[in-house]
This record gives structure tokens, C-alpha cells and sequence, in this order.
């Protein structure tokens, strides 16, 4: 029975196992190859995606149960023109070197800016406790989701 | 690792729900957030053919408000519990033990109802329905029932539920308004599992001394459990820092603590003397 649901704005059906998690089903069956799958049970964060606009782990999460629903992965938060302002100040702090886990620091930022603009270093390093990063030591990342606030703040 | 084969349904009802879980055996598993089952299956330390997923029924997402306290539909999320601001006053103890729970995204999809069918001897929800006398509801096919927090969890990952049986609801009891309480929970990373939390509550009589003490212990042994020792210390007694101390001395010396990677028998005894110490202090602060 095909699962139908909406990626970065377009509609999609698949067929899938049932057993087929939805960063697999991204993956290999939608050629969306910016999610990536690190640890497969929940623990590295690399696999965020966002359903329904909260950020969730797309490897403890079943295809079929995003029936109905609106999902958006690190493509849908990018464009072909210009670097985004969360994808500029990722650059700007030398917030990733190898970047695999970049595509799940960047949704979950996401998600955090776009409900909360105005939270603190120490809001960011807890919503960012769920995304393992070996490289960068984390602190750069922080100060690139700080510096990334000012883009996400309505304007007055 | 990839899970394992299955097959899926999405039940509209609970009766539906009861009825495919009944006509599984106990070869279906519920699901509810799946933040913890999707990681048992991820390991193949459960394999059953056919998920029954619980997220349609619409009864199972509420929390409810009342005189009789605080009920929570087994599909609610710990992000239903943060963002629900009649919690801080109504249940003060589950929304600060809730902020321990895991991580940003897992909070987005765990469940109340998953945590306690999981049954993680590290988990917070577990030890809340404990400390304070929760009672779940449950149903099957043989009918509706209501178990005490105390019955329900077993020892590690196993409880009293039936493989054919679904959480509803979890009920906690009222809370009076000028309960004093505190929770600490001490993990080596944010969001990670308690290596040891305390969770604790009392009420004062007209003179000042704690009665109804209800101290629990999370991340021990097999399964969150109260402390009767180190409650009876408390109970008519008026809290100063000898006593915090000496309830502190009784947890370490009485509690039951298990070995594992992350630390050994001795030191979650002594963490866990340090946590009700700390709680206390925040409770009588």
C-alpha cells in the first residue's frame, strides 16, 4: 500500500516494506541523499528531518508514519541561488569540517530558530546535545546558530 | 541495523487496536512515539511480525486537568508536557523531571505511554508514576483495569501488561498547592539517561514538620522504586540540613544499585545520596 506525504513542498507516494524507516526511505527511495543515517537507533542526530515542523529523528520513525504529513529534509532548506543565512553562518564559523553531521545540525537549527529566534547559547547547546558531532568541538556551531538569530526574527 | 521484517496497521479505534494485538499473540508490539521501540528493533532485541500503531485513536492525546489531579493520554508527548502551561502548577514534579527526558527531536515524538510500556529502569517517567503512587489505565480484551505504578512495573523492560493490552492513561493524584518538592537527575551528557535522579515530595503540617514524604529513586536497580527508609526519617520531622543529611547517608546505605558500563554499584549509591541531598535542599530552599 502506497504511503503518501509531502517532501519540501512536493507531494509524494511511495512504496515501501513496512520495516522501511523514513531516512531510508528518503534515502534510497526518494534520492534524497542530504539526510544521513549515522548510528540507525537515535542516538547521533545526523538523520533529523522535519515533520509537521518539529524536528524529529528520521531513523526512529517508520515511512509509514509519515502518512499525511509534511516533511522537510536539508534539501528543503537550501537553494540553488545563494547560500542560505543559517547556511552562511555555518560557513562563517567554520562550523563543520567533515560534514556528515552537518544535514542534522542544520534541520534542528532550523527548527529551533524558526520557533524560538531569541534563545540563548546555553537553549542551543541543549537542543543541540541530541547531534554528535567528532570534529568541530561543537563550539563553533553554537556560534553560528547564534549568529544565525538575527535572520529569523520578524521584523517589527 | 536495519529492522527487522514486519507488517504494519493503523487502527482508527482502540477496540480495533485491542483486537489486532489479541489476534497477534504476543508477536504484535504496540507502538506509540517509538523512541524506544524503534531503537529495541534497530537491535533485534524485539522482533515482532506486525506494529500496531497508536497514534489515530484520538482519546489517547489528551491531558486533563482536574480537582483528582492530572491525567495524561498514553499518546502525549514530553513536548505536550513543555509546551502545556497549566503543568507548572498542576504537577510541578512531572514537568521539571520531564525536561531530563532525552533530547530535542526525541522529544518531539516520545510518549508518555511508550516511556512506561518500555519500562527503562533509567527513565523518568517510570519513576514519577512510582513516587507518586500513579495509577494506569489499561485495556484489553478482557476488559478495562487500572494498576498501581507499584504493580505495573516489574523489573527491567517488563511490566504487568498483557500482550494484548494498551495504555490509556496515566493518572497522577491531586497536588496540593504548597507541596514541597525536588527532582535531580545527574547524567554525564544532557538528555542522556540518569545514572542517578531522585524525585521526591512532601507535604508540612501546621507546625512545619513533613508528613506524606514520597521519596523515589530513578537509575538504580532493575526498576524505579521509593525509599520507606529514608521517607520515615522525613515524616514528622521538621527538614533542616542535618536531616537532609542524614536522609542522604540512609539512601546511599540502603538503596539497591546495579553495576554497568557507566559506573559502578558504589558510586550510583553514594550518586544516589547526593541526589535526594540535592532535591531535598530544593524542596525545603
Amino acid at each position: 500500500m502506497p504511503t503518501n506525504f509531502e517532501v519540501n513542498g512536493k507531494p509524494v507516494s511511495v512504496t515501501v516494506e513496512a520495516r522501511t524507516t523514513l531516512a531510508d526511505c528518503l534515502r534510497h527511495h526518494l534520492r534524497l541523499t542530504g539526510t544521513h543515517v549515522g548510528c540507525e537507533h537515535g542516538v547521533c542526530g545526523a538523520c533529523t528531518v522535519i515533520v509537521d515542523g518539529y524536528a524529529v529523528r528520521s531513523c526512529l520513525m517508520l515511512t509509514a508514519q509519515a502518512e499525511g504529513t509534511k516533511v522537510t529534509t536539508v534539501e528543503g532548506l537550501s537553494n540553488d541561488e545563494a547560500l542560505t543565512p543559517l547556511q552562511a553562518s555555518f560557513r562563517k564559523h567554520h562550523a563543520l569540517q567533515c560534514g556528515f553531521c552537518t544535514p542534522g545540525m542544520i534541520t534542528t537549527a532550523h527548527a529551533l530558530l524558526s520557533e524560538e529566534p531569541d534563545c540563548d547559547a546555553d537553549r542551543v547547546r541543549d537542543v543541540l546535545s541530541g547531534n554528535l558531532c567528532r570534529c568541530t568541538g561543537y563550539i563553533s556551531i553554537v556560534e553560528a546558530v547564534l549568529d544565525a538569530r538575527s535572520a529569523y526574527k520578524k521584523p517589527a | 541495523m536495519k529492522l527487522p521484517p514486519l507488517e504494519y496497521a493503523c487502527p482508527a479505534s482502540l477496540s480495533e487496536a485491542v483486537a489486532l494485538l489479541a489476534a497477534g499473540g504476543g508477536d504484535a508490539r504496540a507502538i506509540a512515539g517509538g523512541q524506544s521501540l524503534m531503537p529495541m528493533l534497530a537491535f533485534r532485541v524485539v522482533a515482532p511480525t506486525l506494529l500496531v500503531d497508536l497514534r489515530k485513536p484520538p482519546e489517547l492525546k489528551e491531558i486533563r486537568i482536574s480537582a483528582d489531579g492530572v491525567r495524561l493520554g498514553a499518546m502525549v508527548r514530553w513536548r505536550d508536557i513543555e509546551d502545556d502551561a497549566r503543568l507548572a502548577a498542576a504537577h510541578p514534579l512531572l514537568k521539571a523531571a520531564v525536561e531530563h527526558v532525552a533530547h530535542y527531536q526525541i522529544r518531539n515524538r516520545g510518549t508518555v505511554g511508550g516511556s512506561i510500556a518500555h519500562a527503562d529502569p533509567a527513565a523518568e517517567m517510570p519513576g514519577i508514576c512510582v513516587t507518586c503512587d500513579a495509577e494506569i489505565a489499561v485495556i484489553g480484551s478482557a476488559g478495562s483495569r487500572v494498576i498501581r505504578a507499584d504493580d505495573f512495573f516489574v523489573g527491567a523492560l517488563t511490566t504487568a501488561l498483557e500482550h494484548d493490552e494498551i495504555i490509556t492513561e496515566i493518572r497522577l493524584p491531586a497536588w496540593p498547592a504548597n507541596r514541597r518538592w525536588g527532582f535531580r537527575e545527574f547524567s554525564r551528557r544532557r538528555g542522556d539517561f540518569a545514572m542517578a535522579a531522585a524525585a521526591l515530595f512532601y507535604d508540612q503540617d501546621a507546625g512545619g514538620s513533613a508528613v506524606n514524604a514520597h521519596v523515589g529513586v530513578i537509575g538504580l536497580g532493575d526498576r524505579s522504586r521509593r525509599l520507606p527508609e529514608v521517607e520515615a526519617a522525613l515524616n514528622s520531622q521538621v527538614i533542616d540540613e542535618a536531616l537532609i543529611e542524614r536522609a542522604a547517608e540512609i539512601t546511599s546505605a540502603t538503596v539497591d544499585a546495579q553495576e554497568d558500563i557507566h559506573a559502578s554499584a558504589a558510586y550510583r549509591r553514594s550518586l544516589a545520596g547526593t541526589m535526594v541531598e540535592r532535591a531535598l535542599r530544593s524542596a525545603a530552599a
